[in-house]
């Protein structure tokens, strides 16, 4: 068991060690001259030379690369060319609004997408189910922004229920704060909703089809129980397994709800980076999130212990 | 014993008759049957598969699926209830309490994330009032009557900590913690291994004579049924053929199914063969080794040694059958041989060649000359592909033209028993047995010197079973193969075998004659194994008129 | 009788069997399957209408979509431009869905915008499912490079693949095969990762074993007997590709960092009209209502797929 968790956590290394290696290549690989390419189309020879300069690229590939690493490790990021300070402190100032998003979108979603999955699973076949199945693939397929900025004009413009855009920290006040986080967290959390209660059902029913659960009807147990005791602990880990890579849904889907609504995050960051061709900051922003995703994966994965008596690797 | 045995039956069902889906080729799973099982009794239901054995025992429990299958016709009464027009809540008080079942796969019909002890404990909890203490009391009773070693630790374990067995023995514990009036048991030793098979049968007969409990065992294997039944009820598509005491069903058949049924069972005696010869042996194997596992960085060395040492050899004409339980080592040994698996040492000699660690490019040479044939026939025909093609595949690897092998499948056909003017149809057009005999013509067409059958006969029924065992007799005295016969099936092996090695844990523990092993064998294990086989003393298809 | 709905496995699998001896003679034909399944019927006329849309652009009532007319800015759907032409005559043209901050027409720009959002679905689907079925059918079958191969689509995976997306378009010159490319990178570890999936099980059926043991060369046993395994799943896999390729695309030009501006793509339609969104919100409306009945389509079409050609790949995903 204790070795369990210690060998998973050691298996994440080679898997951030290759994102990094990936965030190195992606510049290095790309056609063309990278210090022209960040410059833009009116850079001059000059800006061009500095670019070069500050991002090393004048050393040989192995020696910009152990360079790279070993910043990472230290918690250097580098310098914004676009904000001209240190991207730690750039993304320290600009995580806040990403989190409070994030987790409420998160418990929005659960709260929706498993008691709709579970529902559809005990209903199938019924209008109910088929609601649900509806409502998903429709989810599946409305833009993000699309449905952001419907939500924007029905219930902040027309109704007036809700500011139409912004961020209020939550040191503001929780009130303020969770107020303007309703219609981002609802517009971001469908897709998510969508996926999750799609695979609640799923692993529902494909429980529901497991000879144990067949046991439990011949011992007299009543429908109710059978599925609230019997499947739905034994459909717990496919669930828990989605919402973590759903995470990578969410991470996508941030950049572009604070993008509509306006919300001053690490997902605004990333757009402003990429239209200010500020790489270093893009580079940061990836390395980031895709660190967070791993990390959240790993935590489903020490979940497994919890969930399942089985699983003792 | 049933003679006696006049009480008011505990099961009565009369005139059952229950729908199929539309669309089926038949329109009953089960038509207007008709049965009873008495309490202290032992009514065993034997079919072979799609008989519908399985279909009557559901629906006396109203466990069948919902829109699938419906009983139209008929009633079963439980003591005189009739259970089809219990609601369901009726339906739930009596599961359990008067009626209870245990099923064929133990190994998945327990929740694998609940401890035994709380899914005994909820049968409990839902069906009395009895307080928390009262009922672990009960469940460490019923625990130790089925005996289960150390029920006090047995009670908080997973259902994944115990062995097939034992799983077997909670939902025995289970099924029969609240003293029901009958017990329906769906094939539930046809998962486990023989030995672990006659302990739980042993178990079965002891409990329901103490409890006097009337049992309802479902059954393919007429082993068992001689071992435990006292009234043998016989099914064919969907109806029952014939119903009566266990010696008159067995040694009086009246109904020619029955009595050819009976007759396909093969003997525990071994048959009297031509003899081991002395020609050369086509195989031999010396001090062949498997290990599986992996060690690796902070984790638990798990070596399996599932080949011990195992040195064999099969003569020309001549078969060895190589026979023993799940895990025994005997499936690798044979997947080494045809060199599916890289043994992990030792040396396998066909002819004189040494094929154990040859390269795959000169491997090649030497696939043709050793064949395998599997257990699965579902599986071991790609369904996308024609049966010719997959006859000449292996011939034209070799640079045989496709007309040349074709020609010869069709010769190879005929010597399988199937029509030649078939070949461009498809698996799924064919039956179990029937796509066994392509298998079958598929291997011969490489015209190999060794022929391997992995259990190759144990999906198939009992009457496919043994036409199947007679064309691979034959097949290898007409064309003076060795065979390697692997199974864990005695009766089988008594049949076809010349000479036999019994494996256990990865070694050979007994090697030699067939008819000297099964007459007198040596090695405790081998003991041990023959004495578990269910009906050994009985001599099936020995009718008195 | 009781109300279960849950099938029991032996029960069930008695129906199959009983059920299986005569399917050669019932068997329905894959089309005809196809034909009766709702979500691939109304999925797949959806999209074959939207074929039809991006292939008749121009006969459609359109004009250039990217002309440009700074006497017609910001007109709301209906609005009539009236003038004379050479011959003093009165011509009108109806902006059906108005226009953008440049006076362009958004009508011909949704309706050419279809062809850029279909390219690059279709491209992005074949280009991923082609590349990732190459790498997934020699991981699956060459041990070594097994572990390499998945090591670096672990890693790939790690990145969220819109991020992973945007990076990508934002080092290069912004162009149709760029994004492209950006948007099919991310899709391969899937679909590697299905067709790895795919061979480690079909390699172990007995079919495969009996090849190999009457001596099929290895390229032989991938083609005939492996390959045939992964067309259905990657035909419903691709369905879903295509999806959420053209959501990509589209939030990419949304976001600035897709296609050139001056192309006429819904996301770059709607990128135009943020800024006045909430005085003309039908600059965001009609390339929205476009872009989401289409992936609703393609969405639709692949669930039908899926449960006509593949009931099982929900598992396997």
């Amino acid at each position: 068991m204790y070795s369990f968790f210690i060998r998973r956590v050691l298996a994440t290394i080679p898997v951030l060690g290759m994102v990094a290696i990936f965030v190195f290549f992606m510049l290095r690989m790309t056609p063309g001259d990278p210090a022209a390419v960040l410059a833009g189309d009116n850079g001059t020879p000059q800006q061009i030379e500095e670019i070069r300069e500050s991002l090393g690229l004048n050393e040989p590939i192995p020696i910009q690369l152990g360079i790279y690493l070993a910043d990472i490790l230290r918690g250097d990021l580098g310098q914004s060319y676009f904000f001209k300070r240190d991207v730690t402190e750039l993304i320290g100032l600009r995580v806040e609004p990403t989190l409070a998003l994030a987790s409420t979108t998160l418990i929005l979603t659960i709260l929706v997408a498993v008691p709709l999955g579970v529902i559809a699973a005990f209903r199938r076949g019924t209008w109910l189910d088929r609601g649900v199945m509806g409502f998903s693939v429709l989810g599946f397929s409305i833009p993000i922004f699309v449905l952001g900025y419907i939500l924007m004009y029905v219930f902040a413009m027309e109704l007036k229920m809700f500011p139409v855009q912004g961020y209020k920290s939550i040191f503001e006040g929780f009130g303020p704060f969770i107020h303007r986080l309703v219609l981002p967290s609802i517009a971001l959390s469908v897709i998510y909703i969508a996926l999750i209660a799609r695979i609640t059902r799923a692993s529902v029913l494909e429980v529901l089809g497991e000879d144990y659960i067949r046991t439990a009807y011949a011992k007299g147990l009543p429908r109710r129980v059978v599925l609230m005791k019997h499947a739905l602990r034994n459909a717990a880990i496919p669930i828990v397994t989605v919402i973590g890579i759903g995470v990578a849904l969410l991470i996508g889907g941030v950049v572009v709800t604070e993008s509509v609504f306006n919300i001053p995050g690490l997902g605004r960051l990333t757009v402003d980076a990429v239209l200010g061709r500020d790489y270093p900051t893009i580079q940061a922003l990836i390395l980031v999130f895709s660190f967070t995703y791993v990390f959240i994966n790993l935590m489903v994965d020490l979940t497994y212990t919890l969930l399942d008596p089985r699983i003792r690797y | 014993m049933s003679a006696e045995n006049s009480e008011e039956p505990v099961l009565q069902v009369r005139g059952l008759s229950v729908e199929l889906p539309k669309g089926t080729d038949r329109t009953y799973a089960v038509e207007e049957i008709s049965y009873e099982v008495r309490p202290r009794e032992i009514v065993c239901l034997v079919g072979e598969s799609g008989s519908g054995k399985s279909v009557s025992a559901f629906s006396v429990m109203g466990l069948l699926p919902e829109g699938q299958l419906t009983a139209v016709a008929g009633e079963v009464l439980l003591q005189g209830e009739n259970i089809l027009e219990a609601s369901e809540e009726r339906l739930r008080a009596l599961r359990c309490t008067r009626m209870s079942m245990i099923f064929q796969e133990p190994m998945t019909a327990l929740n694998p994330v609940m401890t035994c002890g709380d899914q005994i404990d909820e049968v409990l909890d839902y069906h009395t009032d009895m307080g928390q203490a009262e009922r672990r009391a009960k469940i460490l009773d019923i625990m130790e009557q089925v005996r289960l070693p150390d029920p006090e630790k047995m009670i908080d374990a997973y259902p994944h900590q115990l062995s097939g067995g034992q799983r077997q023995r909670i939902m025995i514990a289970m099924a029969l913690v609240l003293d029901p009036v009958l017990l329906i048991a769906d094939e539930p030793t046809t998962a486990l291994d023989v030995t672990t098979q006659a302990q739980i049968l042993k178990l079965i007969k002891e409990l329901q004579t103490d409890h006097g409990t009337g049992v309802l065992f479902i059954t393919h294997d007429f082993g068992v049924v001689a071992e435990i039944a006292d009234r043998v009820a016989v099914m064919q598509w969907g109806r029952i053929v014939e119903f009566g005491t266990r010696e008159d069903v067995l040694s009086r058949p009246r109904e020619a199914y029955t009595q050819m049924l009976i007759s396909s069972v093969p003997s525990m005696t071994p048959r009297k063969r031509g003899g081991v010869t002395d020609a050369k042996p086509v195989l031999r194997t010396r001090d062949l080794n498997m290990v599986y596992g992996s060690s690796g960085f902070l984790r638990r060395d798990r070596k399996v040694h599932a080949a011990k040492d195992v040195s064999i050899e099969v003569r020309r004409g001549e078969t060895l059958g190589v026979v023993g339980e799940s895990g025994s080592g005997k499936s690798t040994v044979a997947r080494c041989i045809a060199r599916l698996i890289d043994p992990t040492s030792g040396e396998i000699f066909i002819d004189d060649d040494d094929i154990a660690r040859l390269g795959v490019g000169k491997l090649r040479s030497h696939r043709r000359r050793t064949q395998i044939i599997f257990q699965d026939p579902y599986r071991s025909l790609n369904p996308r592909r024609r049966i010719g093609d997959s006859i000449i595949e292996g011939p034209t690897n070799y640079g045989t033209s496709v007309a040349e092998a074709f020609e010869r499948a069709r010769e190879l056909m005929a010597l399988v028993n199937l029509d030649p003017n078939s070949l461009d149809r498809y698996p799924h057009q064919f039956s179990g047995g029937q796509r066994q005999r392509i298998c079958i013509a598929r291997a011969l067409a490489m015209e190999p010197e060794l022929l391997i059958a992995d259990e190759a006969v144990s999906a198939l029924d009992v009457s496919v079973q043994a036409q199947v065992l007679e064309l691979l007799d034959d097949i290898r005295e007409k064309l003076d193969l060795a065979m390697l016969f692997i199974t864990h099936d005695l009766r089988v092996a008594a049949q076809v075998c010349d000479r036999l090695a019994v494996m256990s844990k990865g070694e050979v523990v007994e090697y030699g004659p067939a008819g000297e092993i099964f007459n007198n064998p040596q090695h405790e294990y081998t003991r041990e194994l023959f004495a578990a086989a269910p009906g050994r003393d009985w001599e099936f298809g020995k009718f008195v008129a | 009788m009781s109300q279960i709905q849950e099938t029991h496995g032996d029960v069930s699998s008695l129906v199959d069997a009983a059920a299986e001896a005569d399917a050669s003679s019932r068997k329905l034909s894959i089309w005809e399957r196809l034909l009766q399944d709702k979500s691939v019927v109304i999925g797949g006329s959806i999209m074959a209408f939207m074929v039809l849309l991006s292939i008749m652009a121009p006969l459609l009532g359109t004009m250039d979509p990217s002309e440009i007319d700074p006497t017609y800015r910001n007109k709301t759907p209906g609005f009539e431009k009236v003038w004379t032409d050479e011959d003093d005559k009165e011509q009108s043209w109806a902006f059906r869905m108005g226009t953008d901050t440049l006076g362009r027409d958004t009508y011909s720009r949704v309706i050419y915008g279809t062809q850029v959002s279909l390219i690059v679905g279709i491209t992005v689907a074949a280009l991923s499912i082609s590349l990732g079925l190459v790498i997934g059918m020699f991981a699956g079958y060459i041990r070594w490079l097994d572990g390499l191969v998945m090591r670096v689509m672990d890693g790939l995976m790690a990145i969220p693949g819109i991020l992973l997306a945007i990076a990508l378009v934002s080092l290069s010159s912004a162009g149709l095969d760029t994004v492209i490319l950006a948007i099919t990178i991310p899709e391969v570890p899937r679909v590697v990762r299905l067709v790895r999936s795919i061979v480690l099980s079909i390699r172990e059926e007995p079919y495969v074993e009996a090849a190999i043991s009457t001596g099929t060369r290895l390229h032989l046993i991938l083609y005939r007997h492996v390959l045939p395994n992964t067309v259905a799943p990657l035909i419903v896999q691709g369905t879903y590709i295509v999806a959420s390729a053209i959501l990509v695309e589209a939030i990419l030009s949304f976001l600035g960092a897709g296609i050139p501006p001056e192309i006429p793509t819904w996301g770059n339609i709607m990128a135009e009209g943020r800024v006045l969104f909430r005085i003309f919100p039908h600059n965001i409306l009609f390339p929205g209502i476009f872009l989401a009945i289409t992936v609703l389509a393609v969405n639709m079409l692949g669930d039908g797929l899926r449960d006509t050609l593949d009931p099982r790949l929900e598992k396997r995903t």
